[in-house]
C-alpha cells in the first residue's frame, strides 16, 4: 500500500507545495496546520511518516512530537521535523522531543522527499504492512 | 734671868709636896693627850695634893691666840666659867699682867684687889703658863687657884713649869695635825676643782713630762696596761701631739700661748679639736713648769664651718638668683613680644625693649608719635586695671587696639595678663604679654578665603560628582538599552531569518515542482524566466544565510565542531562544489597541496567556508589569468596556511581594511560591478577568529590578491 504521509505546517503555501510535491511523487498526503489537528490527523489515520513544522501555533511541533512520541499507537511513527529557525538548540530540542529526523528550511521538496524515502527505506516493511 | 729660869727658882724655893706625888703628877701630865685632859689632871693633883678648893685653867689654844678661854676647872661649876675670856690685848688688866709675868701673883692680899673671876673668891693666885723655851712666846695660859698654904706655893709654881711646857707642847701638836688636815682637804677640793673642769688641764715640766693632769686630761693622755689596744694607741698618738705642741713652745715667755691641736677621741677614735692655752708658771721649791688648759673647740670648729659653709651657700645661691635675674632680664628683651609689669597702682614699673617701643617717648620724638605712645598707655592701662579690680581673676587676654608709635599704624594686639600673688593672697604685681596680631588675622583672613574657596571647590566637586554619577547612570542604562537593543537585534535577525526562510522556501519549493515538470512541461522561455526566479531566490537565500551567520557568530550562538581531518581532502571537496562555477570562467586552477600536509584539528565546516569564500571571490574577481590554491605547514609555528591567488582586479590599500567590514566591497557604489551582500569576509573573518587563526591580504590593485588563512595546527578550544 502507498505510504501515507502527514504534512503538519501553519503556512498553507509551504503546506501544500510539499503535498502536491509528494503526491507527484506518488505518496498518499494528509495534511493538519497546528498541533492538534496533527495529533487528532495521526491517531486517526495512523499515516507511515509525520513531516512536523516544530513552529505551530498553539500547540508547538516541539510539545506534539512529545505527545506522538509518548502514545503507544503513534509511537513508531517517524517524525521529520522541519523548522525555519537555523539558530543551534532547535535541531537539539527537536531531537529531544522524539524527532527521527531535522531538516532546516530552505527545504526543496525534493530534498525532503529523499529524506521521506530514507526513513521510510529504514522502516520494517511488516509495520507498514499493518 | 729668863723667865722660865725665874720660875724653876721659885719652884725650889717653897717645896711641901713629896717626890712620889709629884711623879705621879708627871706621869699624869704626860699620860694625857689633850690639852683639856692634862689641864684637868693638873686641876686634879692640886686639888688632892694641896688642898686647893677652886682652881680654873684658861688656854690659848692656838700660838697666835689673844684671848684665853676656860679649859678646865675644880670646885667652880661649869656656868660660871661659860661666857669667860680673857683678852690679852687688854694690856692694863691686873690678870693680863699676870699671865704675861713670869712669877705667880697673889691678889687679894698686900692690898692688891682681886679682879672678878669664876673663882667667885677675893683671894686667889694668877700663875703664868709658859712653854719651855719660847720666851718671846705668847704665854699658853693661865692657872688661877684659890689661897694655898704658904708652904705649897713652891709646889703650885713647880706644877706651872710643867703644865705650861705640857700644854704648848700638846697645843703644837694640835696645831700640827689639824693644819696637816686642813692642807689635805684643801688639796682634794682644788683636785675635785680641777677635775669637775670640763677641759683638759695639765701641769707639766720643763721636759714636757706630765706632772699633774685633771681626769679629762687623763681620759685623753693616760691608758693603763689592761685597756684596749686602740685606746693605748690613740693616747699614745696624743701624748706625742700634745708633746710636739708644747716643745714649740719658748719657755721665756711670760706670756700664755695659744695653739690648736688636733688629738684623737681615745674612746671612739673621732678628732677632737683643741685650743692649747699653756702658761709657764714657776714655783721657788719646784722649778719652772707648764700649765696648759686645753680648751675643745671641735663643735666650735663644726658650727664655723657650718656658718662658713651656709655663707657660700647663701652666696652661691645669691649668685645664682642675680645669674638668674640678669638670665630672665636677657629672656624678658629676647622676646619679641612686648612685656610689661605693672605695681598695683598701675604703674610700670619693668617692661622689655620692644614694649618701650610702644609705651615710651623721648623727648626728642615727635608730637604724633607722643600721642600715640599716650593712647597705648591709655588702652593698657584701661585693660590692666580692670583685671586689678576682679577678685579672683588669675588671668585674662583680650584684644587692644594698639598704634605703632614709629609708623602710626594701627597694631591689634592679644594681651595676656597675669596676677602675680603672695602666699598671702596679696596682688603684688601683674605681668602682661601683648602679641602682635596682624599676621594673625590676616591669616585668619586667608584662612576665611581658602575655606570659602574650599567649599566652593568641594561644592563643585559634589556637583561634578553627581554629574558625574548622573552620566554613569545614563552610561549604565544606555549600555543596558545598547546591550538590550543588541540582543533584540540578533533576536530580529534570528526572527527576520526565520520569517524570511518561510516564503522563500515556498519560492523555491514552487519554482523547483516547475521546473521539474510536476506541472506539465515547460515552454523554453518560461523555464528560462524560471530559471531566473530560481537563481535569485538561491542569491536571497545566501544573503539570509549570511546575515544569520553574523548575527548567530554576534550572538554567540555559533557552535564549534572540532574534529581531524586532512587540508588536501577539504581542498579537493571545495574545488569540486565550485567545479560549475570554475567551468563557466575561462581560468587556469593549479592547486599546490604538499604530501607531508599534516592533518588539522579544527572546525572542518568552517574551514571550508572560509576556503569557499576565497576561492568564489578569486573567481568573481578575475576576469583572466589563474587562481592558486596552495596549502603549506610552518613546522616553527606548527601552523597551516592555506592561500587563494588570483591575477584579478586587485584591492587599493585604502580598501584593503575595508573590504573585512560588514556589508562591503571595495566597491560600494550602488552601480557596482559585482553582486554580493558584501557579508564574507566580515563573516570569513570572525570564524577564523573563532578558530584561533587569522587571516591576511597581499594585494596590488590591477595586478591580483592573495587571500591567506593561517590556522594552528590544533585549534585550542574545545
Amino acid at each position: 500500500m502507498t505510504p501515507l504521509v502527514l504534512v503538519v505546517d501553519d503556512f498553507p503555501d509551504n503546506r501544500d507545495m510539499y503535498m502536491q510535491y509528494l503526491e507527484f511523487s506518488g505518496l498518499r498526503v494528509a495534511e493538519a496546520q497546528n498541533g492538534h489537528e496533527a495529533l487528532e490527523q495521526a491517531f486517526t489515520l495512523l499515516p507511515d511518516l509525520i513531516v512536523m513544522d516544530l513552529s505551530l501555533p498553539g500547540l508547538d511541533g516541539w510539545e506534539a512530537t512529545r505527545r506522538l512520541k509518548a502514545d503507544p499507537r503513534t509511537r513508531s511513527i517517524p517524525v521529520i521535523a522541519l523548522t525555519g529557525h537555523a539558530l543551534a538548540g532547535h535541531s537539539k530540542g527537536a531531537i529531544d522531543a522524539g524527532c527521527d529526523a531535522f531538516i532546516t528550511k530552505p527545504c526543496l521538496p525534493e530534498r525532503l522527499l529523499e529524506e521521506i524515502r530514507k526513513m521510510l527505506d529504514g522502516r520494517p516493511r511488516t509495520l507498514r504492512e499493518d | 734671868m729668863s723667865r722660865a729660869a725665874a720660875v724653876r727658882t721659885a719652884a725650889r724655893r717653897r717645896v711641901r709636896v713629896d717626890a712620889a706625888r709629884r711623879l705621879k703628877l708627871a706621869e699624869a701630865l704626860l699620860g694625857a693627850d689633850t690639852a683639856a685632859a692634862c689641864a684637868r689632871q693638873a686641876l686634879a693633883w692640886l686639888r688632892e695634893s694641896l688642898g686647893v678648893q677652886r682652881g680654873l685653867c684658861l688656854f690659848g689654844p692656838a700660838e697666835s691666840a689673844t684671848v684665853l678661854m676656860p679649859m678646865a676647872a675644880v670646885g667652880v661649876p661649869e656656868r660660871r666659867t661659860a661666857g669667860f675670856a680673857l683678852d690679852l690685848e687688854a694690856r692694863n688688866h691686873p690678870l693680863v699682867i699676870a699671865t704675861l709675868g713670869t712669877t705667880p701673883v697673889a691678889f687679894g692680899t698686900n692690898g692688891q684687889p682681886a679682879p672678878s673671876t669664876p673663882l667667885e673668891s677675893y683671894r686667889y693666885t694668877a700663875v703664868p703658863l709658859h712653854g719651855r723655851d719660847s720666851a718671846y712666846d705668847l704665854p699658853v695660859g693661865l692657872l688661877l687657884v684659890t689661897p694655898v698654904a704658904a708652904d705649897a706655893h713652891g709646889d703650885v709654881a713647880w706644877l706651872a713649869s710643867l703644865l705650861g711646857p705640857r700644854l704648848t707642847a700638846l697645843r703644837a701638836a694640835l696645831r700640827g695635825s689639824e693644819s696637816e688636815r686642813r692642807l689635805r682637804r684643801e688639796r682634794t677640793l682644788l683636785h675635785s676643782i680641777i677635775n669637775a673642769v670640763t677641759d683638759p688641764i695639765l701641769l707639766t715640766d720643763t721636759e714636757g713630762r706630765i706632772i699633774v693632769a685633771n681626769a679629762r686630761a687623763e681620759a685623753l693622755l693616760a691608758a693603763s696596761e689592761d685597756e684596749s689596744e686602740g685606746r693605748r694607741r690613740a693616747v699614745a698618738l696624743n701624748n706625742m701631739l700634745f708633746s710636739s705642741a708644747l716643745s714649740h713652745r719658748a719657755f721665756g715667755e711670760a706670756e700664755p700661748w695659744r695653739h690648736e691641736l688636733l688629738l684623737v677621741d681615745p674612746s671612739d677614735g673621732s678628732d677632737l679639736l683643741f685650743e692649747l692655752l699653756s702658761t709657764v708658771t714657776v714655783d721657788p721649791r719646784e722649778g719652772a713648769g707648764v700649765v696648759s688648759v686645753l680648751r675643745n673647740v671641735t663643735d666650735l670648729r663644726r658650727a664655723t664651718e657650718e656658718i662658713e659653709e651656709n655663707y657660700r651657700r647663701l652666696r652661691l645661691a645669691e649668685a645664682d638668683a642675680r645669674a638668674e635675674r640678669d638670665r630672665l632680664d636677657l629672656i624678658i628683651d629676647s622676646v619679641a613680644d612686648p612685656i610689661l609689669v605693672t605695681d598695683p597702682n598701675g604703674n610700670i614699673v619693668m617692661m622689655n625693649a620692644p614694649a618701650e617701643r610702644l609705651f615710651t617717648a623721648d623727648a626728642a620724638a615727635s608730637e604724633e608719635t607722643r600721642r600715640a605712645v599716650q593712647a597705648n598707655d591709655a588702652h593698657f592701662s584701661s585693660f590692666v586695671s580692670n583685671l586689678f579690680f576682679e577678685a579672683g581673676v588669675m588671668r585674662r587676654s583680650g584684644a587692644i587696639g594698639l598704634v605703632d608709635p614709629r609708623t602710626g599704624e594701627a597694631l591689634p594686639v592679644e594681651a595676656i595678663s597675669g596676677k602675680i600673688v603672695t602666699e598671702q593672697g596679696e596682688v603684688t604685681a601683674m605681668v602682661t604679654i601683648l602679641h602682635d596680631r596682624t599676621e594673625e588675622l590676616e591669616r585668619a583672613r586667608l584662612y576665611e578665603q581658602l575655606k570659602r574657596a574650599s567649599a566652593e571647590l568641594e561644592q563643585r566637586v559634589q556637583e561634578a560628582t553627581a554629574e558625574l554619577s548622573r552620566q554613569n547612570e545614563l552610561l549604565r542604562r544606555s549600555h543596558i538599552e545598547v546591550e538590550q537593543a543588541s540582543a533584540a537585534k540578533s533576536q530580529f535577525l534570528a526572527n527576520m531569518s526565520h520569517e524570511f526562510r518561510t516564503p522563500l522556501n515556498a519560492i523555491l519549493g514552487y519554482t523547483s515542482m516547475l521546473l521539474k515538470g510536476v506541472a506539465g512541461e515547460l515552454m523554453p522561455h518560461q523555464r528560462r524566466n524560471l530559471e531566473r526566479v530560481d537563481s535569485n531566490a538561491h542569491h536571497l537565500l545566501a544573503i539570509i544565510n549570511d546575515i544569520l551567520d553574523i548575527s548567530r557568530i554576534e550572538a554567540g550562538r555559533m557552535p564549534l565542531t572540532v574534529s581531524a581531518f586532512a587540508v588536501r581532502d577539504l581542498v579537493g571537496e571545495v574545488l569540486a562544489e565550485v567545479e560549475p562555477i570554475i567551468a563557466r570562467s575561462r581560468l587556469a586552477i593549479t592547486t599546490l597541496l604538499p604530501d607531508d600536509l599534516p592533518e588539522i584539528t579544527s572546525d572542518r565546516q568552517k574551514v571550508k567556508q572560509i576556503v569557499i569564500n576565497f576561492l568564489t571571490n578569486a573567481l568573481k574577481f578575475t576576469a583572466q589569468g589563474s587562481v592558486d590554491v596552495a596549502a603549506r605547514y610552518l613546522p616553527g609555528e606548527d601552523v597551516v596556511v592555506v592561500a587563494v591567488a588570483d591575477t584579478g582586479i586587485g584591492i587599493a590599500p585604502e580598501d584593503q581594511e575595508r573590504i573585512f567590514e560588514d556589508f562591503r566591497q571595495a566597491d560600494s557604489s550602488p552601480t557596482r560591478e559585482y553582486t554580493g551582500a558584501g557579508l564574507g569576509l566580515a563573516i570569513c573573518r570572525r570564524l577564523a577568529g573563532m578558530l584561533d587563526g587569522a587571516i591576511e591580504l597581499t594585494s596590488e590593485l590591477g595586478r591580483g590578491s592573495t587571500f591567506t588563512l593561517r590556522l594552528p595546527r590544533v585549534v585550542k578550544r574545545a
